[in-house]
């Protein structure tokens, strides 16, 4: 336990160096996740014709609730694995006795807090721009979105993992990840909150990990009525199977590996 | 009991066939042919504790692979790997704790940051206790002059010390059997020097058994006693170097100086000539009539000086790996 306890620290402390590094680019990977503030400015407008069950404030909340979302959950996972295979520089992770998932997962980890006082800085100027749609989440929403948050990069980091162990085999398994980004981009509530789904389509939607991504932590954020109980288990279902899937490509796909370059 | 022990082993690789031009890139994409390259064909050899063995082949040879399938990186095609007691492939925490590669081409530590935040990384990884890691940090720093570098940015160091740096961080949990291919690549002569008395030192201090792939044939005659020469993915030879010089360069060069000049046509009676430049001339003898060919240089001519010299070993070990010449 005292190991786990140190080798975390360890590589905590050392990957939060390493991101601080880049401080200019830190705030231009912030603003890079504004897409969110885009479209809630469409919708903002769009709900002044009121045909949308939310109002123009609660589209707002929501749209900045999903920006924060996007924060805590950007996993960039598959690039860095897919140079690490193709560069051969795997084989330096493959030497040592810890598998390379912990390397990457403590990278993004330590990443989110390198990033956050600046998202935190452009919530902040968001609400002085428009206090109306200033809100404090309730104390029990604010500790559902935690343990929500944390499952959703979790789930976010295992789904694009599991993609990038096709890395063995196709090389550019980040043409994967960019398909499946269309899959993200609609149905993870980040267009339009599910709400505006119909309703056939979103209890679909409903049980593929998508909406557990954005949509679901979001809503608990700004108080939009979700199903904690389900959502929970859809998470850990998902996480479970992609889990699962990613330790058999794993040692499938390292007899695949020829240590390319090294 | 045998550090490293390798039965027929043999790596097969499926490659990818491509014509030029536009045709073959068209067929390429539709339809993918592959044809099968034998890297390594079964090969066989054993290594002894502390020995310290250089690896010698021409680029292609299979020598990486070799080292790739007894590092555990590549699972083999078929036979028997077993180093420090452990089947590479497995990467089991114990076997992965006593061996490293140091590959003089790629790096390890993180380009941004001081090489002590990638060996405090390492110390965690491999569980080694702070006050041992102090130690052993301490000690490796002053085996490679490296006191006041550790602290700064890798990218700020010159080759030769990112090198070395390289080096400590490949060693921070003291293996028992290093793999080295191509450890001085691209530094200098005085870069390549220290980091050649680093190995030596560290073999010497604990016991380590070595495996070295180089160019720089100065690193295999200040390192090893024993070679293994690999061409076309077959072992050509396994034996001592002087071994391989006799072997494969059976003439010896003898330098005359004499007192006066000799028509050539009388000099080449006595053996093959090489040159003659005024009064000094070369003559390249075969070894077995080496003494007699000698002695009559002595008697019939006038002799101020003479010296018997081995051709240079790059050239020896040059002609060996371009020729292939099985044993």
């Amino acid at each position: 336990m005292h190991r786990i306890f140190r080798l975390a620290h360890t590589i905590l402390s050392v990957y939060y160096a390493y991101m601080l590094e880049y401080r200019a680019e830190l705030l231009f990977w912030v603003l890079s996740g504004s897409l969110p503030i885009i479209l809630m400015g469409i919708w903002t407008q769009a709900a002044q014709s009121g045909q949308f069950g939310l109002g123009a404030i609660d589209f707002a909340r929501y749209f900045i609730a999903v920006f924060m979302v996007r924060q805590f959950t950007v996993v960039w996972v598959i690039w860095e694995f897919e140079r690490e295979i193709v560069e051969g520089k795997l084989s330096f992770r493959l030497l040592q006795p810890l598998n390379p998932f912990w390397h990457h997962f403590a990278s993004h980890f330590a990443e989110r807090f390198a990033r956050l006082p600046f998202a935190f800085g452009l919530l902040a100027l968001f609400f002085w721009l428009y206090p109306n749609a200033f809100w404090i989440p309730s104390f029990g929403n604010l500790s559902r979105f935690a343990i929500a948050i944390i499952l959703a990069f979790t789930l976010r980091f295992l789904m694009q993992y599991t993609l990038a162990m096709f890395a063995f085999w196709i090389e550019r398994a980040s043409a994967l990840e960019q398909f499946s980004f269309l899959f993200y981009l609609f149905l993870s509530g980040m267009i339009a909150p599910l709400e505006q789904f119909p309703p056939f389509m979103r209890e679909i939607v409903l049980w593929t990990p998508f909406p557990y991504l954005i949509y679901f932590p979001a809503s608990l954020l700004v108080g939009l009525p979700v199903d904690f109980g389900r959502g929970l288990l859809v998470i850990l279902g998902w996480s479970t199977g992609f889990f699962l899937i990613c330790r058999w490509l794993w040692q499938k796909g390292l007899r695949q590996y020829s240590g390319m370059g090294a | 009991m045998s550090a490293i022990v390798v039965e027929n082993l043999s790596k097969v690789y499926p490659v990818a066939v491509k014509e030029p031009g536009l045709k073959g890139t068209v067929q390429h994409f539709f339809h993918r042919t592959y044809r099968e390259v034998k890297a390594v064909q079964a090969i066989s050899f054993e290594i002894e504790p502390g020995e310290v063995v250089g690896f010698l082949g021409a680029n292609g040879a299979g020598k990486t692979t070799t080292l790739k399938m007894l590092t555990g990186l590549i699972h083999p095609s078929s036979g028997r790997v077993n180093v420090a007691g452990y089947t590479p492939f497995q990467r089991k925490t114990g076997f992965l704790q006593k061996i490293t590669l140091v590959m003089g081409q790629k790096q390890q530590l993180i380009w941004d940051l001081p090489a002590l935040d990638s060996l405090r990384i390492n110390a965690a990884v491999y569980n080694i206790p702070d006050r041992q890691f102090q130690q052993q940090v301490d000690e490796l720093t002053e085996m490679l002059a490296l006191a006041g570098k550790l602290t700064q940015p890798v990218r700020k160091l010159s080759l030769g010390e990112r090198m070395k740096a390289e080096l400590l961080a490949a060693l921070v949990h003291r293996p028992q059997v290093l793999f080295l291919d191509e450890p001085t690549l691209g530094l200098d002569v005085n870069a390549q020097v220290s980091v050649r008395e680093f190995l030596r030192e560290y073999n010497q201090r604990y016991g380590a058994t070595v495996l070295l792939t180089s160019h720089y044939m100065a690193d295999i005659t200040a390192l090893c006693q024993r070679v293994l020469v690999i061409h076309e993915g077959q072992l050509i030879y396994d034996g001592s170097l002087e071994g391989l010089v006799d072997r494969f360069a059976p003439c010896r060069e003898v330098k005359v100086e004499l007192a006066q000049p000799y028509p050539p046509e009388k000099l080449a009676l006595y053996a093959e000539l090489e040159a003659i430049e005024g009064q000094i001339v070369r003559f390249l003898v075969p070894q077995e009539i080496l003494t007699r060919t000698v002695a009559k240089i002595l008697t019939d001519l006038d002799v101020i000086d003479l010296a018997v010299t081995e051709p240079p070993i790059e050239e020896v070990i040059g002609r060996v790996l371009k020729a292939g010449l099985v044993v």
